[in-house]
């Protein structure tokens, strides 16, 4: 039966010989350089608010603020989703990629309205990382209670 | 009386012409090589409307009209109109059949649905039911990328084969008088999945299906490569025309020039569209601005045109299912 009487393993190993090469060495070194900016970026701010007079702890909550800011104007503007084309995991790891999968979710569904629209779909791209975020700190905080420190 | 199909193959003995069409698409394609002969390009792909989807309808409507105006039809003349496009509940679609009030049928076959109303027309016509039939179909890349993947603006990295979603809308009108482009024959294709289930390499996951179709079409029209002028798949992008090269090619079928994709030729050259354009209105617009005008210009006497579907859909894959593909094909033939 059929005219194309081939496994899905004889398949698979054709669309992988036909397939564009995937640049992982590339996209990683990418990502070491975009992340590593992005990062020193941050620091950067980090020092500038010790030396405008905050503490370490506040100066480091600034920094990530900022830091967030930065993020989501930059996807408001539209360039973020091209910074991860080209810096894949290198821009969606630090704290400015979670800041745009929060941002990007929240102006595509502005469209169909504020409550079930933007405020129910924010969390479509960052909702794992928020509910598997609490699941490791609930067994971080058992492991804490039996062993104490 | 009209015949049986053979095979998997109707010919028909009335065949419907093509009397008029007209073709929109989005900014993306009004750069590409086909923009002179697009009928309206919207810079905008909201076209002034403040939603993705009423921007689509918008696109819809004006092909619609398009095509109307430029045979002087009104939709009075129209016996049924038939359409279908990418988005849940086909909601473009039957959103223009509420404002034309014309007896409609909805179809949903991914982004071969074009072809497959087409299909559905001539067979109306040729059967005798309806002597008018107005097609229709679109896709939009805003609408699709926020249903079928991420939304628009979430920095993920695509590998280079993934595709990017044609904007824009094509309107056909199958008639008895005034043509010289005719439908004379169908293949209507069976759903082959040969279990890809990326959902970034849909033109892999239908070529098996191309393939099959083109494969069924020779066999049971008993033509070969030569009887055809071009063979012309709808997405499979530059990867899945790739395979689909290959599969053939095991079945000693050697196409070189004479095969070709909407969607690998409809983008300029650039690495941001990836293997090139995906959806319903890759065929839709590539028919219009390219195959029936050359059709015309007797650069072409013969063309099989295959719409090729990724039946999947978000939840499915989610579900670790594959992707079924299918693909249904149309013979279009210059009359002098």
């Amino acid at each position: 039966m059929g005219n194309i009487n081939k496994s899905k393993d004889e398949y698979k190993k054709l669309v992988k010989k036909n397939s564009p090469p995937l640049p992982r060495f590339k996209n990683i070194i990418k990502a070491y350089l975009v992340g590593g900016l992005i990062c020193l970026i941050g620091q950067g701010f980090w020092n500038l608010y010790i030396l405008i007079g905050y503490n370490q702890t506040d100066a480091g909550a600034m920094g990530t603020i900022t830091m967030i800011m930065i993020g989501g104007l930059l996807t408001g503007m539209g360039y973020y989703d091209r910074l991860g084309q080209f810096a894949g995991a290198g821009s969606m790891v630090p704290v400015t990629g979670f800041a745009n999968a929060m941002v990007s979710p929240a102006l595509e569904y502005k469209q169909e309205g504020l409550v079930l629209g933007m405020g129910a779909k924010m969390f479509t791209v960052a909702g794992p990382v928020l509910t598997y975020g609490m699941v490791s700190s609930f067994f971080i905080g058992i492991i804490k209670l039996i062993f104490g420190g | 009386m009209a015949d049986k199909l053979k095979g998997q193959t109707l010919i028909f003995n009335n065949s419907p012409f093509i009397i008029s069409y007209a073709t929109v698409s989005g900014p993306e394609e009004g750069k590409g090589p086909f923009a002179s002969s697009i009928d309206k390009i919207c810079t905008d792909p909201k076209c002034g409307k403040d939603t993705w989807e009423k921007g689509e309808k918008s696109m819809v409507k004006d092909a619609i009209s398009l095509a109307m105006k430029k045979f002087s039809i009104a939709p009075k003349d129209i016996d049924l109109m038939v359409g279908g496009d990418l988005l849940n509940q086909i909601a473009i679609s039957n959103f223009i059949a509420r404002d034309y009030k014309l007896p409609y049928l909805g179809i949903y076959g991914a982004c071969s649905s074009l072809i497959e109303a087409l299909i559905f027309a001539s067979i109306s016509m040729d059967g005798g039911f309806a002597d008018s039939v107005l097609n229709f179909s679109s896709s939009h890349y805003q609408t699709a990328e926020r249903q079928y993947r991420t939304p628009l603006e979430y920095g993920a990295q695509y590998p280079p084969y993934k595709q990017y979603t044609v904007t824009g809308a094509g309107a056909y009108i199958l008639g008895w008088i005034n043509g010289h482009v005719k439908i004379t024959a169908a293949t209507i294709g069976k759903v082959i999945d040969l279990k890809i289930s990326d959902p970034n390499d849909m033109g892999s996951a239908m070529a098996p299906a191309a393939a099959d179709t083109i494969l069924q079409h020779l066999n049971d029209t008993n033509r070969n490569v030569s009887d055809f002028d071009l063979i012309i798949t709808g997405d499979l992008g530059k990867t899945g025309l790739k395979n689909l090269r290959s599969l053939l090619k095991e079945k000693n079928l050697e196409l070189g020039n004479k095969l070709s994709d909407c969607g690998a030729i409809i983008f300029k050259q650039d690495a941001k569209y990836g293997s090139g354009g995906s959806g319903c209105a890759a065929s839709s617009i590539i028919l219009g601005s390219n195959i029936i005008p050359a059709l015309k210009n007797n650069k072409y006497k013969r063309v099989l045109l295959i719409g090729t579907g990724a039946l999947l859909s978000p939840i499915t894959i989610l579900q670790k299912e594959s992707i079924p593909g299918i693909a249904h094909a149309v013979l279009i033939e210059k009359i002098n």
